[in-house]
């Protein structure tokens, strides 16, 4: 088990700095990923996921509660020993059932012992990490109106087949998706916090230098583990600095004028944009070690913010990330 | 160490068919296009030194993950479990026979299997595809993580039980690295071709390597670098390289194996000690291996399998199409009963609902446990524009078609339509956008819609009446848009005898007829004139003269008319 080192990913640079922020705030709200195949969207949240430090978990619980929330959920755990465990990483497939997802009753128990109980999904193994899920637009609608539900309010309730269940569930979503292959609702996707468009570098140099690290990680993944640990190390500091600092980082009104006014010239619909650019500009502050929010923050974090969140104009040919720059230099001069 | 296969299509076959055996898991599998014996044999080949399990295409969800096995347990009183088709399939090579009819959510799965982090639990798989048009393609995220492409077609068998297959390698580390300058020259082919996949310059570089150490070498040659191009690159190119080979706009659409593929490939032999590769050959050699009808393929909607199965292409129906798994709800509405999981539903909580409750005897079954019948149809309509890009009356009014495109595109996803826009000028007509809901691919293809040149009135027309048939075929609707002067004066045969040109026109003017499509014709011209109304009635359809039609009102009368 040996995951691409996430420091070793070429270029990418926006996808990896939303990637972080997300992390360091999971209430930004999830990442949509704009991009062909085989651009490292995947390999990307794997990597993060992986290497964060290790949660600590009520032991057996099967619901992943934190110590502190020990025997919130519906089990529930009495364990007095806790256990670490790898920050969860769940990958929803496509053809993912809503039992699978939202977890049902387990039929096991009913059958042997006519014992009702609940048996966990995908939601309740995806707390406290990410949940993955490429191509979204391809996801049946009320899948994804079910899977944003939970990730906004931190917590999946169950009302079907006699069951009656809430836990918690709280993580990092990320989806990706090829927009050529069928576009998500605009209502869906304004729910999502950032959004970022990657493509393969189009250099000569980026591309073997790709080529060269696949190839150095096929030959020996613990060697080629080693020699990203470093930078990979200092990722995580960045997060665990950014995550500790959040709380205390203040916000200036100044700042949210210059938010308020940048989706106003943007003309993005929907409150939620302001909302995410102070999140996210604060996230990026804390992850930069920053007191308190600039407004370098808030430009820096503009595009991811309000990208997908612009009200399309079908005759308008520029790309929303213009757009984004276009307002950015009007504001702000 | 072989025997020599017979066609350069069935040698490259063997090749990467070898390689594929060197490293099962590494290249993730082959792709096999073309339904003929050459292909059985192959797979024959295959199957006499690994695993080999077939998936069928309609395996349900159950059986791909595993999971309690209802009817065994309820018979024995226990629980009974029964292992997935994905965890059974470890370490063999899943064969998967009508790879283009796999639908999306299965291709997920596998997709996710295939992807897995240790090398060792994952399997190989090879595609078998037998669909005939160019869109009929397995899904992309399965033709994407499989390394080598080969289209068979129907050729005969070619010495491929003669094929030595090589054992597995014991580590990876095992097939030789390519040079800076090799994989620089891979990456310039990849550039050229437009391959943007992080995976495709993966297997290339793998394959590379895999061809030297086939032929028994540490270091990796220029012939090596030529063969990763053409097995790996080629099949995925989205674009010609930049100076265009001649020979490559052949539009017919079955497509024939690629039989000139060794034409221009530089003679490996002579060139083995160059030292340096040249990047420029190699995008040539790759460029000529690239499958006849790929690029047609592309235009004629590389993503049509994706987004079919995508956004909007289908909808739920209570009544008919293909049958999905059945959801809790009343039947009402429309929607039928599904007695068979109503009573699945139930069964497990028999012994529950028996110990809490009344006396009676028999199922229960409560509300709860009632399902409906849900089944997949495709939508109804695609309204295929036909736009007369000429030099004449029609080249200023391509803006306004263009316009009026674009509106019916933004309200397709309400009124669940798609749109497909061909253009015709200079000497032929082009697909220019496939039937889409994708504003993105839309808009591009719009823009990059030129204008000028003769009027193939009659190439255009029978192209829409091929695409018309073709959907009516896949249950689609289609309306179509024809917008033009109606003055044709290039023939079918690329001749400019404008009576020929005339004939012609009205013969595919009648023939979409014949075809009992529907469609309006629109006359653009800026005094309306005989020749688009004979056209109209040839083709059975209404004639709107409309000398100053702008955008908006271009969408309205269509909006009236659908």
């Amino acid at each position: 088990m040996n995951r691409f080192p996430f420091s070793a990913i070429v270029a990418q640079d926006e996808m990896k700095q939303a990637l972080l922020l997300a992390a360091v705030d999971p209430a930004i709200g999830g990442v949509m990923v704009f991009g062909d195949r085989g651009t490292g969207k995947s390999t990307a949240a794997r990597a993060l996921a992986a290497i964060l430090p290790p949660i600590t978990a009520v032991e057996g619980c099967r619901f992943g509660c934190a110590p502190t929330d020990a025997g919130t959920c519906p089990d529930p755990c009495t364990s007095k020993k806790t256990a670490k465990r790898a920050v969860p990483f769940v990958d929803l497939p496509l053809g993912a059932t809503e039992d699978r997802v939202i977890g049902a009753l387990d039929l096991e128990r009913a059958l042997r012992s006519g014992e009702k109980r609940f048996e966990p999904g995908l939601l309740a193994k995806a707390h406290r990490g990410f949940l993955y899920i490429d191509e979204i637009n391809l996801l049946e609608d009320h899948l994804v109106n079910l899977l944003l539900d939970v990730a906004a309010s931190g917590e999946n309730l169950v009302e079907r087949e006699g069951l009656s269940v809430r836990h918690k569930a709280k993580f990092v979503l990320i989806g990706s998706g090829n927009p050529e292959e069928g576009e998500l609702r605009p209502q869906l996707l304004d729910r999502f916090g950032l959004s970022v468009e990657v493509r393969t570098p189009q250099t000569l140099d980026a591309r073997v230098e790709i080529m060269r690290r696949c190839a150095s990680h096929e030959r020996d993944p613990a060697a080629f583990g080693e020699d990203w640990a470093a930078a990979d190390a200092k990722i995580v500091r960045r997060i665990a600095r950014g995550r500790s600092r959040l709380p205390t980082v203040e916000t200036p009104d100044e700042v949210l004028y210059d938010a308020s006014r940048l989706c106003m010239a943007c003309k993005a619909d929907g409150l939620r944009g302001e909302l995410t650019v102070m999140r996210a500009a604060r996230a990026q502050a804390a992850l930069e070690g920053a007191d308190t929010v600039k407004r370098k923050h808030v430009i820096a974090v503009a595009p991811m913010a309000l990208r997908h969140r612009l009200r399309r104009d079908v005759l308008d040919e520029t790309g929303s990330t213009t757009r984004i720059e276009r307002a950015v230099a009007e504001v702000f001069g | 160490m072989t025997t020599p296969p017979a066609s350069p299509a069935a040698e490259d076959a063997a090749l990467a068919l070898r390689a594929f055996a060197l490293w099962p898991a590494g290249f993730g599998g082959l792709w096999l296009r073309g339904p003929g014996p050459a292909r059985d044999a192959l797979v024959e080949r295959l199957g006499s030194t690994v695993r080999l399990k077939r998936m069928p295409a309609h395996i349900d969800s159950e059986r791909l993950h595993g999971g309690i096995d209802l009817a065994a347990s309820l018979a024995a009183g226990r629980s009974v479990l029964r292992s997935g088709f994905l965890e059974e399939a470890r370490g063999a090579i899943v064969l998967a026979p009508l790879a283009e009819r796999i639908t999306a959510s299965l291709a997920g799965s596998v997709a996710q299997a295939l992807d897995h982090a240790d090398t060792a639990e994952r399997f190989g798989l090879v595609l078998l595809d037998d669909g005939a048009e160019h869109d009929e393609v397995p899904p992309l995220s399965l033709t994407e993580r499989v390394a080598f492409a080969c289209d068979l077609g129907n050729a005969a068998p070619a010495g491929f039980d003669a094929t030595e297959l090589p054992a597995p390698l014991a580590s990876p580390a095992e097939i030789p690295v390519c040079s800076a300058e090799g994989l620089e020259a891979l990456a310039a082919v990849s550039l050229a071709l437009g391959v943007d996949s992080g995976r495709a310059l993966r297997f290339a570089a793998l394959a590379a390597g895999a061809s030297a150490r086939l032929a028994g070498r540490e270091t990796v040659r220029e012939s090596d670098l030529a063969a990763a191009a053409r097995l790996v690159l080629a099949p995925r190119a989205t674009r010609l390289p930049p100076p265009p080979p001649e020979d490559n706009a052949e539009p017919p659409p079955p497509p024939p194996p690629p039989q000139d593929s060794d034409a221009d490939t530089p003679g490996d032999e002579e060139q083995e000690d160059n030292g340096k590769p040249d990047p420029d050959q190699l995008i040539e050699a790759a460029a000529a291996a690239i499958p006849p009808g790929l690029l047609e393929a592309l235009a004629a909607g590389r993503t049509r399998r994706g987004a079919g199965s995508g956004g909007g292409a289908r909808h739920l129906s209570p009544l008919r199409g293909r049958p999905l798994a059945a959801r809790q709800g009343l039947p009402r509405g429309g929607a039928r009963l599904a007695l068979i999981d109503t009573l699945r539903a139930a069964v497990p909580w028999q012994a529950l609902r028996r110990a809490e409750g009344d006396a009676l005897t028999g199922l229960r079954i409560m509300k709860d446990d009632v399902r409906v019948r849900r089944f997949e149809a495709r939508s109804a309509s695609v309204t295929i524009f036909a736009v007369d890009a000429s030099g004449s009356a029609a080249f200023t009014r391509l803006a306004e078609a263009k316009g009026a495109v674009e509106l019916l595109l933004a309200q397709a996803y309400v009124k669940r339509t798609e749109v497909a826009l061909v253009a015709f000028r200079g000497s032929e007509a082009q697909l220019l956008l496939p039937p889409t809901r994708s504003l993105t691919r839309a808009r591009r293809a719009l823009s990059e819609l030129p204008g000028g040149g003769g009027t193939p009135l009659a190439a255009g027309l029978s192209m829409v009446c091929t695409l018309g048939t073709g959907l009516t075929r896949r249950g689609y609707t289609p309306l179509l848009v024809l917008l033009t002067d109606g003055r044709g004066n290039i023939a079918l045969d690329g001749g400019t005898n404008r009576a020929t040109a005339t004939e012609d026109a009205m013969k595919a003017g009648r023939a979409i007829a014949t075809a009992g499509l529907a469609g309006v014709v629109i006359d653009i011209s800026p005094r309306p004139r005989p020749e688009a109304a004979a056209i109209a009635s040839a083709m059975r359809a209404r004639y709107v003269p409309l000398p100053q039609a702008s955008a908006a009102t271009l969408s309205k009368v269509i909006g009236a008319l659908t």
